[in-house]
Parts: C-alpha cells; structure tokens; sequence
C-alpha cells in the first residue's frame, strides 16, 4: 500500500448549529481512484467544500504528500494541487477550448515580438494535453459547440495543467450517456497511472464497481467506513449508506393496508411519459386513497418525474389522464385546473413567496385558480388558513406574519397546506420531509396517511426508503432516469434496495 | 468526436452576427451606389469616418462594457463634460500637454469608479452608470450654461490638420485619433489576458472566478477604459466643433449602444467583436448619409430606422440564444 | 419610534417634510395659501400639479419594476402621445376669429393618443413577455425609436395647440384644485384600489419575489406582465396630455426628456425596491413629491436649475448603497470595529 497522498483526519464542520461533519477521516492514495459515497446530507459536499478550501472547517487538519496544508480558497486549493471538477462544467462557454484551458495563465509572446497572446502555442499546448487524454477535436473552436461530456475533459485538462496531484470529481457523469462515460474512465485511467489521486463522487453504483479502487461511506456527517472496493458488495454498500443492514427485519408497513385502493378509474394515469434529457417510459396509477411511493437515487429522475406530472416541463411523447380524461399539461395552471396539487423539492427557490404573509402563502394557489379578478374574501382566506393551520400544526405565533419568519418544517407544512387549499384530486410531493427534524418528519407522514384514508390520492417521492415503506400502498422505483418498476407496499426494504442496485433492467411497470 | 457544434451555413455561432453586420453594411452601400450617382465618391466614405469618429471612439468603449455584460450610460456626458473643461481651461490658458492628459485621466477616473460601486457593492450597472450621467451632466452645467468657444492655437491647429490619403482626399484628425483607437481596442480585446477576461466575464461571471481570473479589477478597468474613451471622444469632439457646450452629445450613449448591438455584440456580453462595432458605427452613419443623399426624407427617419434594425438584431440575438439554450 | 422609523414611507415622508422645511425658513412665504377666483394658489399646489406627469408616469413605472421589469421608453411615449393629440387638435390662430376649432374632435384626438400610447407599452411587454427580451434591452428599442416616431407624427415641428378647452388639462382646475393633481392622485387612487381589491397586487409582489414559485403555485404571469407594461405605457401617454396641454404645444425632441430616470429616481425614492416585489404607490408619489420640490427648491435658493441633476444623481447614490446589502454589511463591520 502506498503512502497517503491527500489525509483528512478528524475534520468537523457545522452550519449555523447543525453539524455537516463530524471528525471524518478521509485519505486519498496516489495513483488510486476512491469514490466518495453517501446519501443526500450525508456531507459528501461538504468534505468536498473543505478539501477544496471553500470552508474552513472547525476542528481537523489535511496533509498533501505529508507536509500540512490549509487551503483558504479554491484558487488556493489549485495552487496546492487539489482541483475540482463539478457536475456543471464551470468554465466559458463562448471561449475557444484551448482558452477555457489556459484562461490566466496564457503564454504571452516576448516583446521583441509584439507581446501579446501568444496563439499558437496556445493552441498546440492545448491540442497535446488533450490528446493526452485521448480527445482529438479543434482546439480552437468555442466550448459551448461541444457536447457536456468533452467540456468536462477540458476541465479535466485544465484541472491537471495546474499541476493538480488530487483531482476530485464532483457527480462528472450526470449528464453523460455510457459511451461517454466510458471515456471518462478511461481518462481516469490513464491519469491514475501517471499517480493522480483522483476522488469520485457519484450516484451510480455500477461506475463506482466499474472506475473505483477504494470506497468512503459518509451517513449523517459521520464516517461509516473505508473499504477496498472487493470488499463491499453492492447490497453492503447500500447498506453502509443508508444505514441499516439488509438481514434486520423490515418495518411493519403498509400503512394504509386496512383502507382497500377504491377500484375503477384511477384518479391519475400516465403513459409512456417521456422527455428527452429527463425520464423515459413513465407508466403510472394512482386511485383514490393511494399513496404512491417514488424511490430512486438522486439523479434517477425522481424528481423529474413529478415536473412532468405537473407540467412544470412539457412530455415529449407520453399522455396523462386525470379521473380518466386525458389531459394536456403545459402548465402549472393547468394541472391545478385539473385538480393536482404540487409540493417542490427546492422549498426556497420553488415553493415559498419569502416575503409574503403565511396566509397569503398557504392561499396563493388557491387564489390563482379564481383567475385574475376575483379576491377570495377575508372572511374565507382566515377560516382556510386557521383551518390548514390546525390540520397540519403549523405553529406560527401570527399567520399575518411573514412566511419566512418560520422554521423550514413548519415553512414545508404551509407548502402542504397550499396545495391542500385547492382542495386537490391528486397530491404529488416531491421530498416534503427534506431538511425537517425526525418529529417533524414523523408528523408530516402521519398527516399524508391521514389524508390517503380521506381519499386523497398521493405520490410521495422520497429519498428515505424507510419513509416510503412506512406510508406507501405502491412503490415505484426509478432507476437511470427509467422506472425500473413497482413493487407492493409491504415488500421490505431489501426489495426496494436490490431494485435500486440490480443492473439495468427492460422495463417492467 | 466533431458532433453536436452549432454551425449555420458552416459559419462558428460566434461569427454569424458580425456576418450579418457585414452584409447588411455592403447591401446599404450597393444601394447607395445604384440609387446616386455621387454616392460611391472616396471623400463620401472618408466623411464617414470624419463625422463619426467620436460616435465610434464612445462605441468601441461601450463594446467592453457590454462583453462583460454591462452598460455605460454615462458616456454622452462624460463626453460633453470634457468639452466643457477643455474649453474652460484652455481659455484660462492652460497648455495642451497638461490638459489632454489630465482630461483623460478625469475620464478614466470617473469610468472607474462607477466600475468600482459596480463590482464591489454589487449594484446595477445601468442606475449607477444612470447617476454618473446626472453628475457629469449637472457638472457640465456648473462650468457654464452656454457655449463656450475654443481659441487655443492647439486645438484650431488639430482641427485644420488634414492628412492627405492621396487623390486630393483627405482624413481629419480624429478620425486618425479614431483608427488609433481601434487598433488599439483590437489589440486589447485579442491578444490581452485583460482582453480575453471581459470575455470569459461575459461568458460567465462565476466560471470566470472559479477559474481564478481577475473579475474585480477587470471590471473595474473596462469602466476606467470607457470612460477614458468617452473623454478621448470629448477631446475629438472640442476639435470637431471647435466649442465646449452642456447639451453636445446628448443622447450618445444610445447611438453607440446601437452601434455595439447592430454590429453583432450580443447585450448579455461574452460574444461580440470591436471590428463589428466599427462597422455598426459605419451602418449608423451611413443610413445617415442616405437619408442626406435622399434630400426629401427628414433627419427623424435615421432614428426610426435605427431603432427597427436594433428591434431586428435584437430578435436575432434571442432567437440564437433561444437555438443555444436548446442544444445544451 | 422603532415602529415609526420601520414603516416603510418613514423615509421618503422625512425627505419630503425636511424639503419642505428648508423652503419654509428660505422662503417664509412657501407654506402660504391664497384662495382666488375659487382656485387654491400657493407654492404647494403649484409643486402638487408640476409633480402630476412625473407622478402618473412613475405610478406604472413602479408596477412594472415590482414585476421584475423595467420601461425606459416612457419618455419616448411622452412624447409620442403628446404630438398625437398635438397634430389631431392642431387649430390654427386666426385673427380677428377668436373662435379656435380643432382638427378632430378633442375627445377623439386624446382617445388616439391614449390608445397609441398603451400599444406601445403593450409593445414593450410582448417582447419581454413574448420573444424573451431583457426588459432593458426590449424598452431600448423603443426609447431610440420613439423620438423619431414623434418627430413623424409633427413633422418635425414644435405644435402648437391653439385650442382653448385643451389647455384644461394641463392648467384647468377642479373643485378649486389644479386639475392634473386630481388627475394624478385618482389614477393612484383608482390603481392602487384595483390593486387591493382584486388579488393583482398579490399576483405582482408573488411574480416580482419569486417568478419560480409563483408559476408553480399556478400564477399566469405572462398576461399579468403584459398588462402591466401596457398600462405603463397609458400612463405616460397620459402624462403626455398633461404635458403639452400645461405648455400648449408638443416638442418631439424634448417632451419628457430625461422622464424615464425622473420615473426611476421616484420609485426608488419611494422604497420600492429595484429588484422586484416590494412596491409602494403611495410611495412612488412622495417620491416624485421629493424630486418636484428638490427642483423648486434650487430655484429658491439661486442655485442654477440645471444643477438639479447633481442632487438627484447624489440622492439616487445614497438610495442605491443604503439598498446594497455589501455596503450595509460594510457599515456594520465598521461600526463593530473597536474604538469607532
């Protein structure tokens, strides 16, 4: 075993009171690839954030090639030798190649020559360097003609052009079908067995068996273990990530087992739903007093998923039903015509108007489908809201107050309440429990078992397994942006977990 | 691996703009020439680089403003405020070799600070740039309300030079000062790292500073740069008219702005050259011309059709971000 | 006190009463009033009615910034509408017959300029709403193109409208009060009841907030953003009749010249915040209240008029940092330094 090239050792971090990480130790080798694995919060990206110097973490030191470094920020990072190259390609666009490469740092013509840029080199240093990583295009043409998968290798080029010895790889394959990841790798390869330390962070378990030499398992800001990857199976690995082990009994679900799914139309059907860059082959059912699970990894098109249900993007191909009518969804506007209620994933950027009244917050939605003349009165607004209020136990000292006054539990319950308000057929909440305490997460799924047994039909989307088991009749499982399919209820985790880890499958709704 | 570039009619998406310039520059030529028979004398041409010489000196300026993706709306009166105070300290006697340099100084000075307010507290380019129109506008006026005429043998000199350019033609001095200026811009925007940042700012911003390049200080140079060009402008300007006045020049920065987009700069910045502006200059100064030749069409149709090729150039820039957008 | 100095028009009341107070001990006869012929004079009413275009045109300008938008062709639009009714009234000056006739009927002549004034502002919203367009860039266009426009429309020449009945507009009086301040504060009235009785306002503030969220939640923002630069647009067509009617003449050159920034200036003032969604009327007219009487203050004190622009350039810096959340954490840090 070589000598650590990279060593974090005992490293904690907190945001404003909550602990991001705590005492994680995490060790990079030279000419090893070592994935980086955790669920959603688990503090992949912030051990990321202070490897690369963006945080300061409170307690923890780092080591590069023995000697103790403290990165301040990421240009000191890449001085040092630690570069990162993220899922969203950050360079320019509008510049050529060979520029996003050596913006900077490019090589200038000596005066007796004129001064300036000197092009050609340039040009020829970029073309070497990325023929060194077995891509050959024009140099000289703009990046942003290039597809996502060759701009991420001119990161790459840049990353390792200023002498980067640990080169960490934030989600590279997202947006990357298997050809091309499989010359990323293939360059990952390469630049291994020149000693680059390289840390890989992903979602896709396949690549982590397919690139990766050794596995980190962050859970809660904890470190969980580091394993040689032949020593972690997939189900073990999942296992370490969610943080139960497969041979536990699985949790008695099924909540809404005693309430029989009414038979007949369902209240929701989707066909064959699709959109290019998105999800493909979306089949569902919802009927009147189901709750529908969607489990997947982040990135599996969960959340796609119920954009399109929505008609927050618009399908390519594919039709949605409601009460059996087909319908076109364009809109929000339209879907909550057709009586869907929607509760986003992205709470602060989606879902909350910060500056409006609690009030005003929950009824938005409600007001929006009386149309642009028509003030829903006083009288009716207050006796809405104190009564979403009271069924949701949204604890606000003054509903008049701002919205943004309140904690994100209690914000994602006003969420809640507003697609409440319209009084829905079909309520579809992507992560509603995210970033609530374990109370309040308990809270908010007993209310949605409580609304299924009224007749509401849910799609919840979860990244909880545990969560999904305990209120789910179904339970629909994404996987690579296809659904991979549908299991009961009341399988056990360990069929949702080898659904989410088998292979990729044909589709099986 | 060549797959996926977006290409029209073989053209890089980063020229097809200035095509179009280009092309609409030639048929607007082709049509002077067929409609009238002096139209395509050398001296016609050459007065077009006389009479807009500061209009493309402002212009070339307000084109690294808006590569960043920024605005300079102070320029016209920045521009005027130098002919004021070359016009009041020359009256009081003051040698040219101290006030060229000190007035672009005040210029560059004056850019670089609204660059500063820009970039360090964050505030919109545009009501900054806004303000400092005010304040430049309102300090021409406290210099004086009238027009202040120039008699310093420096700048009556200036304005008689003529260089000859053979065949009894001739070029004033601004527009060589104006030529200068585009080489000059040329170079910076091309072979400079100062250059090719505005770029990459353009492009995107935060990219830009995750790649460790110099944001701050270059946007705080670009206002410096337009600025310093407004008063370079300014000082054309006082030879041209021989006269410092509150109200030259007002309006300017609209001229130039139109000038950057008609010659192909896209307004959200990153994409766009200075030789495009040099032709927008020429498009706008020759529909002005064409609108002299004509002889029966009034002065306000240089304005109306300057706006129509605005409206259309910025539909056409829309419409390739639009294509953009969707191949990503 | 606390609650007082957090009200949100503490502000711009304060600028206006200190405004007001400076004119007083200037000039002692500056709060007086005089009640002739049964119209109220005074150096007040006379700033109430010289406010009234900047006011109207503000009035919209604020709706659309609380939007997330941004109209700098009102100006041009000023000018539009007044060389519309300008040339439709025309009338010529007859000697020795007193009796001046317009060209169209007066009620014709402001309708048409009133409906070219909301299609340009209609213009402006369906590039921004339907082709995509930056707000500044879209309201560019027609900022170039409008003088020329209106320069068309009087072929160049300054009008002049002869025609008594509408120089009412401008200089008339209503129920002792100038006309076009009645004018003004029912338009703001009228606009901000709208506003409050139907959820409009709430729609305005959820899309200038949070666009993202506000579609989501079902919002149709794009007739609503049209609407309001359409009625942008009206007002300062509005704002146009007053104008010419006041100096009884259209200038295509330099009708609301400098109008837009006015306008900016004003909202800003105000405390409507540039970057969408907190928006006050009430408050955009303290603030063209604030920049009438900053003008007639500086002819009070003999200073030249045209050094205006300096005090509103230095008042829109101030208004500018005190909104930069950079500047007020710089303050803070400042003031938190030991021994400061």
């Amino acid at each position: 075993m070589s000598a650590p090239l990279l060593a974090a050792r005992g490293i904690t971090h907190v945001y404003t009171g909550k602990p991001a990480l705590d005492g994680v130790d995490f060790t990079v080798r030279a000419g090893e690839v070592h994935a980086l694995m955790g669920q959603n919060g688990a503090g992949k990206s912030t051990l990321i954030k202070v490897l690369t110097g963006v945080e300061s973490p409170r307690a923890g030191e780092m080591a590069l090639g023995g000697s103790r470094i403290v990165p301040t920020s990421t240009l000191h990072a890449q001085q040092l030798g630690i570069s990162t190259v993220y899922q969203e390609v950050n360079l320019c666009p509008n510049l050529s190649v060979a520029e996003n490469i050596f913006a900077g740092r490019q090589p200038m013509k000596p005066w007796p020559r004129g001064g300036g840029i000197d092009w050609r080199t340039l040009n020829s240093r970029a073309l070497g360097l990325l023929r060194g990583l077995d891509v050959d295009i024009d140099v000289r043409r703009e990046l942003g003609s290039y597809p996502v998968a060759i701009q991420q290798m001119v990161a790459i080029a840049r990353a390792i052009d200023i002498s980067a010895r640990v080169l960490i790889l934030d989600e590279p394959t997202s947006s990357l079908d298997s050809e091309e990841v499989e010359r990323l790798f293939a360059a990952l390869r390469r630049l291994r067995s020149q000693g680059l330390g390289i840390v890989f962070v992903t979602h896709f378990l396949d690549q982590v068996y397919a690139i990766s030499d050794r596995i980190t398992v962050l859970r809660n800001g904890k470190l969980v273990g580091e394993w040689p990857v032949e020593d972690l199976d997939h189900a073990a690995l999942i296992a370490a990530m969610v943080g139960r082990t497969p041979e536990a009994p699985p949790v008695a679900c099924g909540a809404t087992g005693d309430a029989p799914a009414a038979p007949g139309t369902p209240v929701l059907s989707a066909r064959g739903l699709a959109r290019r860059g998105s999800v493909n082959g979306v089949n569902l059912d919802v009927r009147r007093g189901e709750i529908l699970g969607v489990a997947g990894l982040l990135g599996s098109g969960r959340t796609e998923v119920a954009r399109l249900l929505f008609g927050l993007d618009r399908a390519d191909a594919g039709s949605v039903a409601v009460q059996g009518q087909e319908v076109v969804l364009h809109d929000p506007a339209q879907a909550i015509a057709h009586g869907l209620g929607f509760c986003p994933e992205e709470r602060k950027t989606e879902g909350v108007v910060e500056d409006l009244s609690i009030r005003d917050n929950i009824v938005l939605t409600l007001q929006a489908r009386a149309g642009l003349w028509r003030r829903l009165p006083a009288a009716h607004v207050r006796e809405i809201t104190d009564r979403l209020a009271k069924l949701l136990d949204i604890r606000a000292p003054d509903l008049d107050g701002t919205i943004g006054t309140l904690s994100g539990g209690n914000q994602q319950k006003c969420m809640i309440a507003r697609a409440l308000a319209t009084q829905p057929c079909l309520l579809i909440l992507d992560e509603p429990t995210r970033g609530i305490d374990v109370a309040g997460k308990a809270e908010i799924m007993n209310q949605l078992v409580a609304l299924a047994r009224e007749g509401l039909a849910i799609v919840f989307i979860s990244a909880e397994i545990e969560e999904l088991l305990r209120v789910s009749t179904r339970i629909t499982v994404m996987r690579d942006r296809v659904q991979a399919g549908t299991l009961a209820g009341d399988c056990g985790e360990e069929a949702v977990y080898a659904m989410i880890a088998a292979a990729p499958a044909p589709v099986s709704p | 691996m060549n797959t996926a570039a977006v290409r029209i009619l073989g053209l890089d998406r980063r020229l097809v703009p200035l095509a179009a310039t280009l092309a609409l520059f030639i048929g607007l030529v082709v049509y002077g020439a067929v409609s009238y028979d002096a139209f395509l004398s050398p001296q016609v041409f050459l007065n077009l680089a006389i009479d807009n010489s500061f209009l493309c000196i402002v212009a070339i300026g307000m084109t690294f403003v808006i590569l960043t993706g920024g605005i300079d709306l102070s320029v016209g009166s920045v521009l005027a405020l130098t002919t004021m105070a070359a016009a009041a300290l020359s009256k009081l006697g003051w040698s040219p070799w101290i006030l060229v340099p000190l007035l672009l100084a005040g210029g560059s000075a004056f850019g670089a600070i609204q660059g500063f307010l820009i970039h360090r507290y964050r505030l919109q380019p545009f009501i900054v740039t806004l303000a400092g129109m005010f304040v430049a506008r309102g300090l021409c006026y406290l210099i004086d309300t009238a027009s202040i005429p120039i008699s310093a043998p420096f700048f009556v000199a200036m304005a008689e030079a003529r260089i000859p350019v053979g065949g009894g033609n001739s070029l004033s001095s601004g527009a060589v000062i104006a030529m200068i200026t585009v080489a000059v811009a040329l170079w910076l925007a091309h072979s400079t790292r100062f250059g090719r940042t505005v770029y990459a700012i353009g492009g995107n911003a935060k990219s830009a500073t995750l790649m460790g390049l110099p944001v701050g200080s270059a946007l705080v140079r670009v206002y410096a740069f337009s600025g310093g060009c407004a008063a370079l402008a300014g000082l054309v300007m006082s030879v041209y008219m021989l006269s410092g006045y509150s109200l030259h020049a007002v309006g300017l920065e609209l001229d130039a702005i139109a000038a950057v987009v008609i010659g192909g700069t896209l307004l959200t910045g990153g994409i766009g050259y200075v030789a495009g502006t040099v032709v927008g200059v020429l498009i706008l100064g020759i529909i002005q011309t064409l609108v002299i030749f004509n002889g029966t069409l009034s002065s306000w149709w240089t304005r109306i059709v300057i706006g129509i090729l605005l409206f259309l150039f910025c539909v056409a820039q829309r419409l390739i971000e639009a294509r953009a957008g969707q191949k990503r | 006190m606390r609650a007082l100095v957090r009200w949100h028009l503490f502000w711009p009341c304060l600028t206006l009463a200190l405004l007001i107070a400076l004119n007083a001990v200037v000039n002692p006869g500056f709060l007086a009033f005089e009640w002739r012929d049964g119209h109220l004079y005074g150096n007040l009413v006379d700033i109430l009615n010289r406010a009234a275009p900047l006011a109207l045109v503000a009035t919209g300008m604020t709706l659309v910034i609380a939007a997330r938008g941004l109209d700098i062709s009102v100006g041009a639009v000023v000018a539009i509408s007044a060389a519309v009714a300008a040339v439709m009234i025309g009338g010529s000056l007859s000697l020795g017959d007193a009796e001046a006739v317009s060209r169209f009927p007066m009620w014709l002549a402001i309708l048409a300029a009133l409906a070219i004034a909301l299609a340009c502002g209609l213009w402006n919203g369906a590039l921004v709403v339907g082709v995509g367009m930056q707000p500044i860039i879209a309201t560019l266009i027609l900022m170039v193109a409008g003088r020329g426009v209106a320069q068309l429309v009087t072929g160049g020449q300054i009008i002049t409208i002869y025609y008594p009945p509408y120089a009412y507009l401008g200089n008339g009086f209503l129920a002792g009060l100038p006309f076009a301040a009645v004018l003004a504060a029912a338009v703001i009235a009228l606009t901000q009841l709208l506003l409050s009785r139907t959820p409009l306002g709430l729609y305005v503030r959820a899309i200038g907030i949070n666009p993202v969220a506000a579609r989501i939640a079902g919002i149709r923002a794009k007739p609503i953003t049209l609407a309001l630069y359409g009625f942008c647009g009206l007002l300062a067509g509005v704002a146009g009749l007053i104008v010419s009617s006041n100096v009884r003449s259209a200038d295509a050159n330099n009708a609301g010249q400098l109008l837009e920034l006015d306008a900016i200036l004003a909202v800003t003032l105000g405390g409507t915040a540039l970057t969408g969604g907190r928006f006050s009327l009430v408050g955009t007219a303290l603030g063209a209240l604030i920049i009438q009487t900053l003008t007639t203050t500086i002819y009070s004190l003999g200073v030249p008029p045209e050094v205006n622009l300096v005090f509103k350039a230095a008042l829109i810096f101030i208004v500018m940092l005190l909104q930069s959340p950079e500047f007020r954490a710089g303050i803070v840090r400042l003031a938190r330094q030991p021994g400061a």
